[in-house]
C-alpha cells in the first residue's frame, strides 16, 4: 500500500497523487498478472517520485517520449516537466549535472540512452559520483542512480549492445546492480534510489520486454518492509533454481540462459544450482561460495568480454575461498575478447545453452 | 515570456513543449530584451562582450575616465563602494601572502605541491566577494585564496595539498566545492546545484571557475549549454592567465576572446582586466545580480596572467620570456589598488600596517598548521567509500589492522625501549 501511505506522507498535490495511483493501477489489478521488466521499472520510479519529491528523472528523450526504450513513460505526465523531463544531448553534462543535484538535496535518476553512450560521461562518473564521498571524508553524499540499458542479444548495430559493468565494477565507490527478472528490476531500482550512495544499474535491455508473474503491490508492501527492517537485496544474492551437482554463476542477461542450461541439464540428469548474482558490487560472497562448497563446481557466464572482468573477478573470488571444496577448475564462458558483433554475428558471440552444457561437461566429473 | 526551454519557469511548466509555436519566440527575453529597449542595441550587442575590456583602474593606479571604461549601452557597470574596495584589497594582501607563504612551504617539504595564484589575487578575491551567503563557489585547483576569502578556514583549505587527505573542509556547511583537478568538471556540479536550487524556489546564484586552456575541455561546452537551456542562475567565470602550464592561449582557442563564446550558447559574455580589482567587482557583482533576478547564466573572462610557474614542478622559463613576465608584473593587481586607495585617501600606514599584520596572522596560521604532524588513520581508508562498508572493505580493514598490529608488535619486541 505504499502509492496510499505516500501519499499521506503529503508534498504531493491530490492530482498528481489521483494520476500516480490510477497509472499504477493500470499496471497490477490484485494478485499475480504478467509484467514487464519495463513496466515494472517504469512503476518503481513512479513509485519512487511519489513518495519522495526531491526523487528526479533525466536523460535523452526520456520526458514526452518515454525514453527510447519507454522506461520513463508516462513519468512527464503524471509529474511534470520538473520531476521528469528532457536535457541536451550530452551524457557527461547528465551526469554532472545529477552530480550537482545530489550534491545540494536532490536524488537524480539518469538515464543513458545505451551502454556505449556512456562513455561520454566516464570521467564524472570515475572521478566524482564514486569518489566524491571518499574525497569529503563523508560530508558530500551522492544520492544517484545511472541507469543503463546495457547487454546484447537484441540485433542491434554497433555501440548499442556493450557490456559495460566491469569498468564501474572496478571503480571503488560505486555500487553496480544487474537485475534479471522483473521482481527484482523493481524492488532493486527502489533499492537503489533509497541508497545514500551512487548506483550503477544495469538494465538487461534483451529482457525488458519478459514478462514475469508478479503482484505488483506485493513488491511494494516488500519494499516498504525491507526499508522498515533495514534489510535489503544490496548484495545479497539469489539462488535461481536449486542443484546439487555443479553451480551456474550469472547476473543480468545471461540468467535465464543459465536457467534454460540447468533445465537441459535436468534432461540429461544433472542437476544445476543457478545463482542469480544480482548485486555485483557489493557481492555476495557468501551465497555464492555456499553453493560452490556444497556442489564442487562451478561455470560462470557473462556476455561481457572474459579479459579482465567481473566474470573473472568471480573465479578469483570464488577459487580463493573454496579451493578446497573444488573437484576441478572453474569454468568461464563469457563473450569472446572481440568488439561486440554486429547483428548477423552476435549469437557466435553470446553464451549460449549448447556452450554452457559444454563447459559444465568439461569440470572433470569422471575423477 | 521565457525562453522556449525554460520549462522551469514558474508559470510556464510544460508550456515550452506543447507550444507548437515555440520556436518563433523570442530567445532570453527577460534582460536582453531590457537591453534593447534601453539601450537600442541588438540582442546579439547584449550577449557580445564590449569591443574593449572592462577596465576602470588602470595599471598606474589611476581610475579611467568613464568614457574609457570599456563601457558600451548594455555594458554599464557602476563603480562599487569604497568600503567593498577596501575590504577587497585587504584580501588581496591577505592572498599573496598566501601564495608565497604557501610556495615557501612547498620549497620546505611542508607540502606536496601549491599551484600558486600569484599575480591572480585581484580574481581570487572578486570571485569569493560577489557572492551572497547562500551562494555556492566551484573552485579549481588554483583557487585557494578565493576558497579562504570565501571563510574556508586556510589550513582546512591547505589539506588537499598538504596530503592527509583530499579535501579538508565541509563543502555543505561553506557552499564551496571541493577544488576541482579534471579541469571543468566542477562547471556542472556548479549547473546542478544551481538546477536543484531553482527547482525549489530558491534564490542561489552558484559561480563556477575554470581557467583559459580548460575551455577547451568538452565539460566546458556542456555546462554552459545546460546552463543556458534550463536558464539557471550561474555566474561561469574564466581566468584567462593566459598558460595552461606551458601552451598559450593561441593553441587552445582561435575566438575573438573566449568572452564571446557565450553568444553561441544564448548568454551574455564579457571580460574584463583581471588585475584591476575594481572592475572585476562591478562586472561580477552585476552579472550575480543580474543571475540571481533570472537573467539566466553569463560568462565572464578575465585576463590575467600566472606570473609563477605552473606548480613547483614546473619551469616555466622553457616556454616564456622574463620579459613577458615583467611586463605582467608591472601590471599588478595590488601595486594599482594600493595607490588608487591611498589616492583617494581611504588608505595610510596604519591601515597598511593593519592589513600587513592581518597577513602575516593568516601566514602564521599556515606556517604552524601545516608544520603540524597530522596523524593520520589507515582505517579511514575503509571508512568514506560508501554510506556502510561492504563486507569486502571490512575485510580489507581487517586485513590492514592486522598487518599494522603484527609490524606493532614485531617492532616492540626488537626494540623494547620504544615500546615503553
Amino acid at each position: 500500500m505504499s502509492t496510499v501511505t505516500s501519499a499521506a506522507n503529503g508534498n504531493v498535490s491530490s492530482a498528481t497523487a489521483r494520476a500516480a495511483a490510477s497509472a499504477a493501477a493500470t499496471a497490477e489489478a490484485t494478485g499475480p498478472q504478467p509484467v514487464t521488466m519495463a513496466k515494472a521499472l517504469n512503476t518503481a520510479m513512479a513509485d519512487a517520485m511519489h513518495s519522495d519529491k526531491s526523487v528526479l528523472v533525466f536523460g535523452e528523450d526520456v520526458g514526452m517520449l518515454g525514453g527510447v526504450f519507454r522506461i520513463t513513460d508516462g513519468l512527464t505526465k503524471t509529474f511534470g516537466e520538473q520531476r521528469c523531463f528532457d536535457t541536451p544531448l550530452a551524457e557527461s553534462g547528465i551526469v554532472g549535472m545529477a552530480v550537482g543535484m545530489a550534491m545540494n538535496g536532490m536524488r537524480p535518476v539518469v538515464e543513458m540512452q545505451f551502454d556505449a553512450f556512456a562513455y561520454p560521461a566516464f570521467q564524472q562518473i570515475v572521478s566524482h559520483v564514486a569518489k566524491m564521498h571518499n574525497r569529503t571524508k563523508g560530508a558530500l553524499k551522492l544520492p544517484m542512480v545511472i541507469r543503463v540499458p546495457y547487454a546484447g542479444g537484441i540485433g542491434g548495430v554497433e555501440h548499442h549492445c556493450d557490456s559495460s559493468e566491469s569498468y564501474y565494477a572496478h571503480t571503488a565507490g560505486l555500487k553496480v546492480f544487474a537485475p534479471a527478472t522483473v521482481a527484482d528490476a523493481y524492488l532493486m531500482l527502489r533499492e537503489a534510489i533509497d541508497s545514500d550512495d551512487p548506483v550503477m544499474f544495469m538494465e538487461p535491455k534483451k529482457l525488458y520486454w519478459s514478462k514475469d508473474m508478479v503482484d505488483v503491490e506485493a513488491l511494494r508492501d516488500q519494499h516498504a518492509a525491507n526499508a522498515e527492517a533495514g534489510t535489503s537485496t544490496e548484495g545479497r544474492a539469489a539462488v535461481a533454481r536449486p542443484g546439487t551437482d555443479a553451480t551456474l554463476i550469472a547476473y543480468g542477461p545471461t540468467v535465464p540462459t543459465a536457467l534454460a542450461a540447468a533445465a537441459a541439464a535436468a534432461e540429461e540428469g544433472r542437476s544445476l544450482e543457478v545463482i542469480d548474482v544480482r548485486s555485483i558490487v557489493p557481492f555476495d560472497d557468501e551465497t555464492v561460495c555456499a553453493s560452490v562448497r556444497k556442489t564442487g563446481r562451478a561455470v560462470v557466464i557473462a556476455e561481457a568480454h572474459g579479459f579482465a572482468s567481473v566474470s573473472s573477478e568471480i573465479v578469483a573470488r570464488v577459487q580463493e575461498r573454496c579451493f578446497h571444496y573444488l573437484a576441478a577448475p572453474i569454468r568461464r564462458v563469457t563473450g569472446f575478447d572481440v568488439p561486440y558483433p554486429a547483428p548477423k554475428l552476435e549469437h557466435y558471440y553470446l553464451p549460449g545453452v549448447d556452450r554452457i552444457l559444454d563447459a559444465v561437461d568439461d569440470l572433470q566429473w569422471e575423477d | 515570456m521565457t525562453i522556449s526551454a525554460d520549462h522551469t519557469a514558474p508559470g510556464q511548466t510544460g508550456q515550452g513543449r506543447q507550444s507548437p509555436d515555440h520556436s518563433e519566440e523570442p530567445r532570453n527575453e527577460g534582460p536582453v530584451a531590457e537591453a534593447v529597449r534601453k539601450f537600442g542595441i541588438t540582442a546579439e550587442d547584449y550577449m557580445l562582450p564590449a569591443r574593449h575590456q572592462i577596465q576602470m583602474v588602470d595599471q598606474h593606479g589611476n581610475l579611467k575616465p568613464h568614457s574609457e571604461q570599456g563601457a558600451e549601452p548594455g555594458h554599464e557597470y557602476p563603480l562599487p563602494g569604497d568600503e567593498e574596495l577596501l575590504a577587497a584589497y585587504e584580501q588581496l594582501v591577505v592572498g599573496r601572502r598566501v601564495n608565497d607563504q604557501n610556495s615557501a612551504l612547498v620549497r620546505q617539504g611542508r607540502m606536496a605541491v601549491y599551484p600558486s595564484s600569484h599575480g591572480q589575487e585581484a580574481c581570487q578575491v572578486a570571485a569569493a566577494l560577489c557572492l551572497s551567503e547562500g551562494d555556492w563557489l566551484f573552485p579549481t585547483y588554483r583557487d585557494s585564496v578565493a576558497v579562504m576569502t570565501r571563510g574556508v578556514d586556510p589550513v582546512q583549505t591547505m589539506t588537499l595539498f598538504r596530503g592527509d587527505w583530499h579535501s579538508g573542509y565541509d563543502s555543505a556547511k561553506y557552499k564551496v566545492g571541493i577544488q576541482c583537478t579534471p579541469l571543468t568538471t566542477q562547471l556542472l556540479h556548479g549547473v546542478g546545484v544551481a538546477h536543484a536550487a531553482k527547482l525549489r524556489g530558491e534564490d542561489t546564484v552558484v559561480l563556477a571557475m575554470c581557467g583559459d586552456g580548460a575551455t577547451s575541455e568538452g565539460d566546458f561546452h556542456e555546462a554552459l549549454n545546460f546552463a543556458a537551456v534550463f536558464h539557471l542562475p550561474v555566474v561561469f567565470f574564466v581566468q584567462n592567465n593566459q598558460y595552461a602550464i606551458s601552451v598559450p592561449l593561441a593553441h587552445q582557442s582561435v575566438a575573438p576572446s573566449l568572452a564571446h563564446k557565450a553568444v553561441g550558447y544564448g548568454m551574455a559574455g564579457e571580460r574584463v582586466d583581471g588585475n584591476d580589482v575594481v572592475a572585476l567587482l562591478a562586472v561580477l557583482d552585476r552579472a550575480v545580480k543580474l543571475a540571481r533576478e533570472g537573467s539566466g547564466p553569463l560568462l565572464v573572462e578575465a585576463h590575467t596572467y600566472r606570473m609563477q610557474a605552473h606548480t613547483n614542478a614546473d619551469d616555466a622559463t622553457r616556454y616564456r620570456q622574463d620579459s613577458e613576465v615583467a611586463q605582467w608584473v608591472a601590471r599588478d593587481p595590488l601595486t594599482r589598488m594600493k595607490t588608487y586607495l591611498a589616492d583617494k585617501g581611504l588608505l595610510n600606514d596604519d591601515g597598511e600596517a593593519r592589513i600587513a599584520e592581518k597577513a602575516e596572522a593568516v601566514a602564521t596560521q599556515l606556517r604552524n598548521g601545516l608544520s603540524e604532524d597530522v596523524p593520520v588513520d589507515p582505517q579511514d581508508l575503509f571508512k568514506y567509500v560508501f554510506s556502510t562498508p561492504t563486507p569486502q572493505l571490512k575485510e580489507q580493514s581487517a586485513l590492514l589492522a592486522d598487518e599494522l598490529a603484527r609490524e606493532a608488535s614485531a617492532s616492540a619486541s626488537t626494540n623494547p625501549e620504544s615500546a615503553k
